[in-house]
């Protein structure tokens, strides 16, 4: 990691891996039987994962669903589906959470990259001590400070407010947020920008019409990193948000099902796959369009 | 951490003498979209953070008797956190869930699932990517709920190994192992896409080498591989030791922290102080002993990034 090597590190999250490793090798039958070998076992793995995630694909389909795995066969039917999707049991919770989710996500994507900016493209003396600081606050616990946010939230009346819970979610998000795109940034070579500079385009038009162009691959990979992180965030909505009409999918989820006296399974099951699917078609959509290999191991050394 | 350490390659060259010669103005207007960042980072982020050092040493309580009446206590808090029995219990579970789940789990199944992966064919590679990061991308409390249903007492494993005779409600018995288990599945695909990554700059030249020279298999991992990607690893066992440490929904979900308190971490006890009987000054304690190790890991996270340089 040399200063050098600052832009490929940040193109890194775009190419295939391991295309020269796997060269011109011998092919002897000791290869065969090793590679061989390495396909069961990655396979075994496989099938080890897959196992706890197929319970809930079949169970959603299956009008009497249990606990165990079983094909649902003649029991097929959509009446999960259709019990769950009512407008208490879904479609508000699923509502609740994308205002929470897009807000959170889109306050902290234009917070961070106006913040990466500058930290990318200009040498100030606080520059060192701020990026450090950001770095450092990456690695806080979250679920720590939320004690003290609820008792900072009770006492600026901001307990059960969706503004407060959005502001508090787009802020958990900016560390990491801006670490990336600030490394991404590094990656667009400046001299475009001065062409522009010179041709008397301000710095925030340069911004917007030269370098964020440049660099989508690694807007996606902020954002998809953002919007997952949110969707799927549990603890601070469980915490800051009370009346039942404001949470959202992830909270209802837990607060419908979460006793477990009698529960309909196959109903929590299809309320899963219908909470689930919209992470699932976004990490599609956005490793598809990035050339099916998404990795963040480039950004992640800095 | 070169790019902090140093000039960024993409800041102008000659930054050192730009600074001197431009006026003060201009360094405020390049600072100005920094703002909104600064702003929320200080209000929601080193605001509550502050509050945490303060709340910690008195005896402030939300609602009920002791509201309204907030004393210092001194550090009569963190005495009764260090002498008390759940305290201990719980720092013990979040210790043997980091280190199974993270350290171990994790970290040596992403291993083998990247190294596996070179030598696998490009359709096996796929596929079992695809379902690894299936496992991730899931929200959490969902995966809370793939994993009852797989643990409990009519669930799939019971199921799958009924005739062995060794049924059982796997979330009672073994309640902090069942949830290490739900943790290494939902956070593999974190550690074998670093992998992926760092095994991909390995130049094929040295593998190769070593192959010609005859190493084993094993002694090319040994003696090659491991020592290449040392670094890689380091901050990955940082991160997702973090990432372990602050888990809360997957534990929610699957056992609530029980039976009793067998699987209490301290994220779950916090909560349980702070919010179930309403404790803040002893919740916030508890907050503090969390941020302080987190803040512990995250500044040697920083230090070996920064001697990668």
């Amino acid at each position: 990691m040399t200063t050098s090597t600052g832009s490929t590190t940040a193109a890194a999250p775009v190419t295939t891996p391991s295309r020269s490793v796997r060269s011109a090798k011998p092919r002897g039958p000791r290869t065969w039987v090793a590679g061989a070998l390495a396909n069961t076992v990655t396979a075994v793995i496989g099938v080890l994962f897959l196992v706890p995630l197929l319970w809930v694909v079949f169970a959603a389909f299956n009008a009497d669903a249990g606990l165990k795995l079983s094909w649902p066969g003649s029991g097929f039917s959509l009446d999960n589906f259709r019990a769950v999707m009512t407008p208490e049991t879904t479609y508000r919770p699923m509502w609740n959470g994308l205002v929470l989710c897009v807000s959170s996500s889109a306050i902290a994507m234009v917070v961070a990259t106006l913040a990466a900016y500058p930290l990318s493209r200009f040498e100030t003396r606080y520059k060192r001590p701020f990026l450090l600081t950001i770095l450092f606050s990456t690695g806080l616990p979250i679920t720590a400070i939320m004690v003290p946010v609820y008792g900072l939230f009770v006492q600026l009346n901001l307990v059960d407010t969706l503004s407060g819970t959005i502001a508090f979610m787009a802020t958990t998000a900016l560390p990491i947020a801006i670490f990336l795109m600030k490394n991404f940034m590094d990656g667009v070579p400046i001299t475009l920008e001065e062409a522009a500079w010179t041709d008397g385009a301000s710095s925030m038009q340069t911004l917007r019409h030269v370098v964020l162009p440049l660099m989508w691959p690694g807007l996606s990979v902020v954002l998809i990193f953002t919007f997952i992180g949110q969707w799927g965030n549990f603890f601070i909505p469980f915490v800051l948000l009370l009346s039942p009409d404001q949470l959202p999918a992830s909270v209802s989820i837990f607060t419908f099902f979460g006793q477990y006296g009698s529960v309909q399974w196959g109903q929590l099951a299809a309320y899963s796959v219908l909470y689930t699917l919209p992470v699932v078609l976004l990490y599609l959509l956005l490793s598809r369009r990035l050339g099916g290999a998404f990795t963040f191991g480039g950004a992640l050394k800095g | 951490m070169a790019t902090i350490t140093r000039p960024s390659p993409g800041a102008p060259a000659g930054g050192e003498l730009r600074r001197r010669t431009h006026p003060v103005r201009v360094d405020i207007a390049r600072a100005l979209p920094l703002t909104p960042a600064v702003l929320l980072l200080l209000v929601f982020l080193a605001g509550p953070i502050l509050w945490c050092v303060y709340a910690a040493f008195t005896n402030i309580a939300l609602t009920g008797a002791g509201s309204g009446d907030t004393q210092f206590v001194g550090l009569a808090n963190f005495r009764e956190a260090f002498s008390s029995k759940d305290f201990a219990n719980s720092v013990v579970l979040t210790l043997v869930f980091t280190v199974l789940s993270a350290v171990v789990g994790q970290n040596l199944l992403g291993l083998a699932l990247a190294l596996l992966q070179k030598r696998a064919a490009p359709v096996v590679r796929a596929l079992v990517g695809a379902t690894v990061i299936g496992a991730w991308v899931i929200p959490e409390v969902v995966a809370g709920y793939l994993w009852y249903a797989f643990l409990a007492q009519d669930g799939t494993l019971n199921e799958i190994i009924g005739g062995l005779g060794l049924s059982q409600n796997w979330l009672y018995t073994l309640p902090i192992v069942a949830v290490s288990l739900a943790n290494v599945w939902r956070g593999t695909a974190f550690s074998m896409l670093v992998y992926n990554a760092a095994l991909s700059e390995i130049p094929a030249e040295i593998e190769e080498a070593a192959e010609m020279d005859g190493a084993t298999g094993w002694g090319r991992l040994r003696h090659v591989t491991i020592p290449m990607i040392r670094r890689t690893v380091t901050t990955n066992l940082m991160l997702i030791t973090l990432q372990t440490l602050s888990v809360f929904g997957l534990i929610y979900t699957m056992t609530k922290g029980g039976p009793g308190t067998k699987s209490q971490t301290l994220p779950l006890y916090m909560y349980e102080q702070a919010f179930s009987f309403s404790q803040i000054g002893y919740g916030t304690a508890i907050a503090l002993v969390l941020l302080v190790v987190g803040a512990v890991f995250s500044l040697v996270y920083m230090r070996l990034l920064r001697e990668d340089g």
